[in-house]
């Protein structure tokens, strides 16, 4: 469609793009439009206060974290294309797409997502989860309605679960393996993005 | 040794019991002289007058004071309904000897072939069976139980999540089915061979809305027991659960119209705007009963005793308030239990809430065990009227009809679904349509100016019995076979449940982030509209509790129980002063089955002779209770007896590891 292809074509690199992350151009045009409004001041960046002004998403218990994903370390704006290569990892897995181990995991597979999870905890990105920082999710999660007692015996029991290697944390194998049961491809999938 | 004592006891307590019971019925014949009963009724012994009636010392005039009377007709009917009950439970326990019986057969198949016994018994006795199909009875007292089962059990979170599925499937789905099945059996009925022209389209189609009504019993205890996928699971058991708002509309409807010659539109509009009626005051009814229920738990904390009370009565309250307005009353007590469930057992004490829990399994479980039973009994008693063409084309087309609607309903729905329904899972949702116990009550009750109902009922009979056996037995090792998705069954574990509160809140801040709604917009509206208004009327202690918390310590008491507790999940009253062991015999030995075989012979020679030799009633009830102390003795030798042995020091037993 007309209006589709020129916003396609205001896009530097959006084939590639879309390779990246199987989004269709539909898609790509509906989040472009998305980030446009977001981008109030229209430079083509998002800062951290673009993503503050969502209400909802800033009464989210961990909307600071989710928020903090989209910007890699050391960086202080978010382009459109680490923008929708973030939103990419929800997308629901293709089933259709052999195996192919030459190829590099998909933005969306399991593995992904749990990584994105996993990267929402472990905020020093030290490869574990360290008691403190399960503590502050749970803090964040919990808010008013338990003792810090309390707060601290579920901590305790969650690490001793999980922690295989007894070392006082949880690294992403054994988070993974804790979630081994469950389907995260239908849990972490938003619909319209398929 | 004190443990083969207590053994030997107790099989001559049994025995002297079972020689007191045979004493007692031989001379039955001799006392209740009873007329013949006219055909159709339930039993009734005409009043015995105590001077008549059977006396230790019959020859006196009134002058003596009688030291034994009997008066049996005081007690008839509630001893009977209890025999009845027992003896249905009882051969509910003897499934349960050979492991392999039930594996393979569900229960229900084995309920109604017992109930096919005594039933052929019964008749070759000509006594009429109680009259527990009766529409009335079985729609006031044996269907609530078991609804309010279904509710209070259903797993609410994968229930609301695939809500519009399960009432696509319920609503859309029956009226195909229905629709479908009339119009062809219209169609077959216009063969001449068949000589069933004399049915005309109405009521055709009020056959095949009572045919289309799905039951869930057999089919879900063998999705429970393979763990076949949750999506799956949960839209059989809603479907069965609120297809019923159809059934009940287009069956009132075709009544109604089976009378009228001619069929406007006006009715046909008139239909669907009472499908709404009945639908939406069904699940309106059920929320304000709900409501009124939770409201009321919160000032019972003094009265814990009778706590479990309400959540009866109101449920069955809903129940009767929706038949009383001819709405879904199936949906009234299912959304009211849904409702009630979050919030009072919240308000109400951690025994009271097992209580609630136990009885509702009991009362769900006696009533279909009955009603399975007594499907068996009718089946021989009732008179039938075979057509092989008619029958034979209803089996087949509710089958095609079924599996076309499952194909074109699941490809209309799938894009809308996360977890589309693979061909395999739409397989075993076609298949798993089992017809059951409300085909049968609604069939039973048909106004006799039907012309054929006999051979409606025949029909429905022979389509219950095909799909409960066949179909029920087939559906393991299909599922086996082709391998269906399997949920996993995960402990719930502590980090499980953390991690999906994260991905919850992950998934509903990018769903903000990219302007979108989805039903994790509808649910987290919910919950802030519950925390905020909901709770604080409805529960007494309102401090919100998040899931994580309410598992924490759901965790926490399950371990500190772990390491109280000896055998069993329950901690006996008496574990304080005595360990039960119990001794588990590893198989079935060939004793054990010789006996067991020998037994059921034994009784059922007993039951014939007795009841020939005596007139019908009081024997029969005592022959039932003859073999039941049987039965007792019998299980008491096969099981093993619980051994007693108490601990010198405490009475707990250091933890099993």
């Amino acid at each position: 469609m007309g209006s589709t292809n020129s916003t396609l074509s205001k896009i530097p690199n959006v084939e590639e793009l879309m390779q990246e992350t199987g989004f269709t151009p539909a898609h790509i045009v509906r989040l472009y439009d998305r980030f446009e409004a977001l981008d109030k001041e229209k430079t083509g960046h998002l800062r951290p206060q673009d993503f503050g002004a969502i209400n909802r998403l800033a009464m989210n218990p961990i909307g600071d974290r989710i928020i903090g994903a989209f910007f890699s370390p050391g960086q202080e704006t978010v382009d459109f294309h680490s923008f929708v290569r973030i939103l990419a990892h929800f997308r629901p897995a293709d089933k259709k797409h052999p195996k192919d181990p030459s190829m590099p995991e998909p933005v969306n597979s399991r593995t992904s997502k749990l990584k994105f999870a996993f990267q929402l905890y472990d905020q020093d990105k030290d490869g574990k989860i360290s008691r403190a920082e399960l503590l502050q999710v749970l803090r964040s999660m919990l808010e008013m309605q338990v003792t810090e007692e309390q707060l601290e015996s579920i901590a305790d029991r969650t690490i001793q679960e999980a922690d295989l290697d007894k070392d006082d944390a949880i690294s992403f194998e054994e988070f993974r393996k804790s979630l081994e049961k469950v389907n995260i491809d239908h849990k972490m999938s938003i619909r319209f993005l398929r | 040794m004190s443990t083969m004592g207590g053994l030997s006891q107790m099989k001559l307590a049994v025995n002297f019991l079972t020689i007191g019971l045979v004493i007692l019925s031989l001379p039955c014949g001799s006392y209740t002289e009873i007329p013949p009963k006219p055909p159709g009724s339930v039993t009734v012994l005409p009043p015995v007058k105590p001077a008549g009636g059977p006396q230790a010392f019959p020859d006196a005039e009134n002058s003596n004071l009688p030291v034994f009377t009997m008066d049996y007709a005081r007690i008839q009917v509630p001893f009977e309904v209890t025999l009845w009950v027992l003896l249905a439970s009882f051969a509910k326990i003897g499934f349960h000897v050979y492991h392999k019986i039930t594996f393979w057969v569900p229960e229900s198949c084995l309920l109604i072939s017992i109930g096919l016994i005594v039933g052929a018994i019964m008749h070759s006795v000509h006594e009429e069976p109680p009259a527990v199909l009766s529409y009335n009875v079985f729609f006031l007292f044996m269907l609530p139980p078991i609804v309010l089962e279904s509710g209070y059990f259903m797993p609410t979170r994968p229930f609301f999540e695939n809500v519009g599925t399960v009432l696509w499937f319920a609503v859309v789905g029956t009226l195909w089915n229905s629709i479908g099945i009339g119009m062809s059996l219209y169609a077959v009925c216009q063969i001449e061979a068949f000589e069933v022209q004399d049915i005309n389209l109405q009521e055709n189609m009020l056959f095949a809305a009572i045919i289309s009504a799905v039951d869930p019993v057999a089919v879900l205890s063998v999705f429970e027991d393979v763990s076949v996928n949750e999506q799956l699971y949960i839209v059989v058991f809603g479907e069965c659960l609120f297809n019923d708002a159809v059934t009940v509309v287009l069956y009132n409807m075709f009544i109604f119209v089976a009378d009228m010659p001619v069929v406007e539109p006006v009715d046909v509009f008139l239909g669907v705007a009472r499908f709404f009626v009945v639908g939406l005051g069904g699940m309106g009814f059920g929320v304000i009963f709900g409501f009124v229920a939770s409201f009321t738990t919160r000032f019972t904390s003094n009265v814990r005793e009778i706590e479990p009370l309400f959540i009866f009565m109101y449920s069955y309250l809903a129940y009767l308030v929706a038949e009383l307005f001819s709405i879904s009353s199936i949906m009234a007590i299912v959304t009211c239990a849904l409702t009630m469930k979050y919030y009072v057992e919240e308000n109400v004490s951690q025994r009271s809430c097992t209580t609630i829990r136990h009885v509702v399994k009991m009362l769900g479980t006696i009533s279909e065990t009955l009603i399975f039973f007594f499907l068996g009994v009718v089946t021989i008693t009732t008179e039938h009227e075979w057509n092989w063409g008619y029958i034979m084309f209803t089996l087949l087309l509710a089958l095609v009809w079924r599996g076309l609607g499952v194909l074109v309903l699941t490809q209309i729905i799938n894009p809308f679904r996360t977890i589309p329904f693979n061909f395999k899972d739409q397989f075993i949702l076609g298949y798993g349509g089992l017809r059951g116990a409300i085909s049968f009550a609604l069939v039973f009750t048909l106004p006799d100016s039907i012309g054929r109902k006999k051979l409606f009922l025949t029909t429905t009979i022979c389509m219950i019995m095909f799909t409960v056996f066949i179909q029920g037995i087939s559906i393991r090792p299909l599922i086996e076979f082709i391998n269906v998705r399997r949920t996993n069954r995960n402990l719930e574990t502590i980090n499980v449940e953390i991690h999906s509160r994260l991905i919850e809140h992950t998934i509903a801040g990018v769903e903000d982030l990219c302007g979108q709604w989805s039903h994790y917009y509808w649910k987290d509206k919910f919950l802030k509209f519950n925390n905020r208004i909901l709770r604080k009327i409805l529960i007494r202690d309102n401090r919100a509790e998040s899931s994580i918390v309410a598992l924490y310590k759901k965790l926490e008491l399950q371990n500190a129980m772990e390491i109280l507790d000896t055998v069993s999940g329950d901690i006996n009253a008496g574990s304080s002063i005595v360990s039960l062991q119990y001794v588990y015999p590893l198989s079935p030995s060939s004793s054990c089955s010789l006996s067991l075989s020998l037994y059921f012979a034994l009784s059922l020679i007993l039951l014939l002779s007795l009841s020939l030799a005596c007139s019908p009633s009081l024997s029969l009830s005592l022959v039932l209770s003859l073999t039941l102390s049987c039965s007792l003795f019998f299980m008491c030798h096969t099981h093993g007896i619980p051994r007693l042995s108490a601990n010198e020091h405490s009475g707990l037993e250091p933890p099993r590891l």
